[in-house]
């Protein structure tokens, strides 16, 4: 803290300061904002950061409240992980450039699913014609996941899996190929991103009702709890709630209040604290505003270190550290001058490394247009790569600390992040808010305001609203630039999903989905029957059909 | 004083990004157009019926999913066999070009918008497309 007298005498200098000097020099718009409409003054100087003390706000990397980053040398110890998502097509495509992306350097596996698995259907269903691997890789049983796997060591990668409210399933299918293979899950490292409620009311690729959706990822908890203790259970992502128009403290408040409403629910099941929390991670957007972005990765160190700390009462300081996982963002990247892209990939990657992620993706800038090249995934971790050998930011630790700015923002956007946190709890917590429809009009509102000042343009989005060469207005991008998922994808899969359902054991799969019935009837922990059907290969759609029966589907208000 | 124009903002496919139908039928009501929004996860066979059922002028069909080549012909088709074929079919999202010339060419779609388009655009196209249909429909009378 600083001394008050100072404060007093730097005070009137800045008062002074901006009479005699600033004002001579008028500023050149009305209003600076950040992207997040928090007002931006002249200058910032010790008077923002008064009451600021070091050792309680700061402390020191890997120690409590964890603000200047999750562990003690950061870059200087390990370099972050790349981790580019994959997806494409099927799974042998998806297995492919799996290979491809691990020989280009990458260091941690990505999958990402097609829309009808993330929906928890079958690609024979007729409301997947035309979706059948065209976003993401199709897995409609676990031989689907055999072939994902193929020739890829389980033991020395570490993977990921994009699913949601289907984690039941896919992590059971995951779970029932390493143990076919004769591994142990106790040594295989990974994530499941399982954050069921984003997804009601930002993502919008929803199975289940919020609140049953809730009961499904604490069955999951209570079994990483016991069985997987190298495994991330849950990376809590505030990507589509950015993606989708709040603003950095929507991004923060929702998350860590779907956290809150996790952690509730999991602790009336009986499980402790700090059995789970070190296996919670957490997964951010990186939008424009470089340096409210970094203000964000260090609040939300701090803001999730309180939580658990003073909320929960977790005592395992790895309870304690916030993990973080980032991804440049995809509305910000523009269809027109594509090659933009590559530029605000490149800020929004370097935000990332400084704000302290411990892996990173950045987007490919073809991503507006369509799923990635193979070109495009490598500049992406080329990107990455320079970023860490070149630019020189991975020697030093949190180097904006201290800074006038960055202290006072990185406050501004907890407080603010409190705000919602706390509305939301009054509101009887996120599961109903999101039922009542709170959470989405809240966004929509945002969103349709970024829109009116983005047309304004108030919100200058280069080759769009500013610098668009006349010759480029409209043209769109050529048939080269476009990466195309080979069509007869889907035949092929529906082909094999049909041949699978011909020779598979039957009695074992009626058996499997007879239990599976049974268990969530009587509201069980669902897993073991899970896996107990994964492993007799029974489908994804059949797995999510059964739950599908008892606990309903959930269908959102519309505005 | 004719009746306001009625538009049917429709999220055909599966994937959840809403972002752009709701801009989209926020700006429309706010000019004052009468404004039916689907939601998302819609069938070709549930936009159609929405369609006639709500009477509208125009279907806004907003796809992102790249499922474009197959969603546009098939509501089309449906409303051609419900003998709706004078509503006007116009759509957005991220569809590239060659994409946007077959369906136009194949008379699947009205126009498409792509991302950036400015709000006013649209506007003005709806309204001089929904004067030219009066006019045609005048003439046949």
């Amino acid at each position: 803290m600083i001394n008050k007298d100072d404060i007093e005498n730097i005070k009137k200098s800045r008062e002074a300061w901006q009479d005699n000097t600033l004002s001579k020099l008028p500023p050149c718009q009305a209003k600076f904002e950040t992207v997040s409409d928090i007002p931006i003054k002249d200058i910032y100087t010790p008077e923002d950061i008064k009451d600021l003390d070091y050792l309680r706000d700061l402390g020191f990397p890997g120690e409590y409240p964890f603000t200047r980053g999750a562990y003690a040398p950061m870059n200087r110890g390990r370099q972050w992980v790349i981790r580019q998502v994959v997806g494409v097509g099927t799974a042998e495509e998806t297995n492919k450039r799996h290979k491809f992306v691990m020989q280009q350097g990458q260091t941690g596996m990505s999958n990402d699913f097609d829309l009808p698995t993330l929906i928890g259907l079958d690609s024979d269903d007729p409301l997947a014609v035309g979706e059948v691997g065209r976003v993401g890789v199709s897995i409609d049983s676990l031989e689907d996941m055999e072939k994902l796997y193929n020739g890829i060591p389980l033991e020395k990668a570490n993977h990921s899996f994009t699913i949601n409210h289907p984690t039941v399933a896919i992590l059971s299918m995951f779970i029932a190929l390493v143990e076919k293979q004769g591994l142990s899950m106790e040594k295989i490292a990974g994530t499941t991103q399982n954050d069921p409620l984003k997804e009601c009311f930002a993502m919008k690729v929803f199975v289940f009702p919020p609140k049953a959706s809730v009961k499904m990822l604490v069955d999951t908890w209570e079994y990483a709890a016991r069985f997987l203790p190298k495994w991330n259970i849950s990376n809590l992502n505030g990507y589509p709630t950015r993606d989708s128009g709040g603003t950095v403290y929507h991004e923060l408040g929702l998350t860590f209040a779907s956290g809150i409403q996790y952690f509730d629910e999991a602790i009336k099941r009986g499980i402790d604290v700090d059995a789970i929390a070190p296996r919670i991670s957490l997964m951010w957007y990186v939008h424009k505003d470089f340096l409210e972005e970094i203000a964000k990765f260090r609040a939300a160190r701090r803001i999730w270190a309180k939580i658990m700390k003073e909320r929960y009462h977790a005592i395992n300081p790895q309870s304690w550290k916030l993990r973080m996982h980032a991804q440049t963002g995809g509305a910000t990247y523009t269809f027109q001058q594509p090659e933009n892209n590559i530029v605000r990939g490149t800020i929004g990657g370097m935000a990332a490394v400084l704000g302290g992620v411990q892996s990173l993706a950045i987007a490919c800038y073809d991503e507006a247009l369509s799923i990635p090249s193979e070109k495009a995934h490598k500049l992406s971790i080329r990107t990455q790569q320079v970023i860490a050998h070149e630019s020189g930011v991975t020697s030093v630790v949190d180097p904006f600390a201290g800074s006038y700015y960055m202290e006072w923002l990185t406050n501004e956007v907890e407080e603010r992040t409190w705000k919602i946190i706390n509305d939301i709890e009054e509101r009887g917590g996120l599961a109903v808010c999101t039922e009542n429809g709170y959470i989405d009009r809240m966004l929509a509102n945002q969103v349709y305001e970024y829109n009116k000042a983005v047309e304004k343009g108030e919100q200058i989005v280069v080759g769009v609203n500013a610098f668009a060469d006349e010759e480029e207005k409209g043209k769109l991008p050529s048939e080269k630039d476009i990466f195309r998922v080979s069509s007869d994808n889907e035949e092929k899969q529906i082909a094999s999903l049909k041949r699978l359902k011909r020779e598979r054991n039957q009695l074992a799969v009626k058996n499997a989905l007879d239990d599976l019935l049974r268990a969530s009837e009587k509201n069980e922990n669902v897993m073991p029957y899970c896996i107990a059907a994964a492993k007799a290969y029974c489908t994804e759609g059949e797995i999510i059909g059964a739950l599908k029966k008892v606990y309903g589907e959930y269908e959102p208000s519309t505005i | 004083m004719s009746r306001k124009i009625r538009v049917l903002v429709a999220k055909p496919g599966l994937d959840g990004h809403d972002r752009g139908a709701r801009v989209i039928a926020r700006a429309f009501r706010d000019a004052g157009m009468e404004v039916v929004y689907t939601g998302l996860h819609q069938t070709p066979e549930q936009v159609v019926e929405a369609a006639i059922q709500e009477d509208v002028d125009v279907v806004g069909l907003s796809i992102l999913s790249g499922a474009h080549m197959t969603l546009f012909p098939r509501i089309k088709q449906l409303l051609t066999e419900n003998g709706a074929d004078d509503i006007i079919v116009m759509g957005g999202g991220t569809i590239p070009e060659v994409d946007i010339k077959e369906l136009k060419a194949g008379g699947w779609v009205e126009e498409i918008f792509t991302p950036g388009t400015a709000i006013e655009t649209i506007l003005a196209w709806i309204n001089t497309k929904k004067n030219a249909h009066a006019l045609q429909k005048n003439r046949k009378s």
